[in-house]
């Protein structure tokens, strides 16, 4: 599965669309990790913690997106856009979403 | 014990703490400036852009999404001295270089993962900036802001 943020995927040409594909993944700061954060709050930096934590989360949105797309028949899916929102305190959701295309 | 002592104590305490969080979180960043500018100069054969067609004279062999991200805190003597901006209107630039600090941060990381899956270039690239709510109430507890730089790096023949 290519995927790409531009609008097609450089080097093919795209032969086919099947519309929006979309994954997302809504997750809870972990406590241990908020008292760290917490502490480094202080001097302020990096929240090594909470990065990992988003990084884990857009990864899995990204493969519920590939999952949605494999289902439908793309091999690519390009203009791929991140989206994250504080749904409650202490929850955010991650959300990926693209348009799902076959490219050769 | 002397009268003076104790509002002296209650006024002193919180100032001598604010004092050591702006001494450490200054040294922080400006160590964290320094890093940045090493990397960027290392980094700087990599071209990154927005646009979305890469230049038509480039020979692309392969393209994936690459990202990079960063959540950098709200620290208590930044947060002090916005506080003191609300009073008075214009600029923050305690924030200004915090989130500086972070794009730079975010692109870097982005750049250098390309770089070290054998990427050449990286186009489309995107920023986005959230907010992550504290835990408590009234924006108490931890609160950060992620920053997070999105892309398609290209493989290149040549």
């Amino acid at each position: 599965m290519i995927l790409s943020t531009t609008e097609t995927v450089p080097g093919k040409t795209i032969r086919d669309f099947y519309g929006v594909v979309s994954g997302s993944t809504v997750r809870a700061k972990h406590i241990g990790k908020d008292i760290m954060a917490g502490l480094k709050n202080i001097v302020g930096g990096e929240l090594k913690g909470y990065t990992e934590l988003l990084q884990e989360a857009r990864q899995e949105a990204l493969e519920r997106m590939i999952r949605q797309a494999q289902s439908v028949g793309a091999n690519a899916v390009v203009n791929v856009r991140f989206s994250t929102s504080n749904i409650t305190q202490g929850a955010a959701e991650l959300f990926a979403y693209g348009t799902a295309v076959r490219v050769e | 014990m002397e009268a003076w002592l104790d509002p002296a104590l209650r006024l002193g305490a919180p100032l001598a703490f604010l004092l050591v969080t702006y001494a450490i979180g200054s040294a922080i960043e400006r160590r964290h400036f320094r890093l940045l500018r090493v990397r960027e100069v290392r980094s700087r054969h990599m071209p990154v852009a927005t646009i979305l067609e890469p230049p038509a004279d480039w020979e692309v062999t392969g393209s994936a999404l690459v990202t990079g991200s960063v959540v950098v805190s709200l620290d208590y003597w930044k947060r002090f001295l916005a506080g003191l901006r609300l009073l008075f209107g214009g600029r923050v630039s305690a924030y200004e270089t915090l989130l500086e600090r972070a794009r730079r941060e975010a692109l870097l990381r982005m750049k250098e993962r390309a770089h070290e899956a054998g990427y050449r270039a990286v186009i489309g690239v995107r920023l986005e900036t959230s907010q992550i709510a504290p835990n408590g109430r009234q924006g108490k507890g931890t609160a950060g802001v992620e920053v997070l730089a999105s892309g398609t790096a290209l493989k290149l023949a040549r």
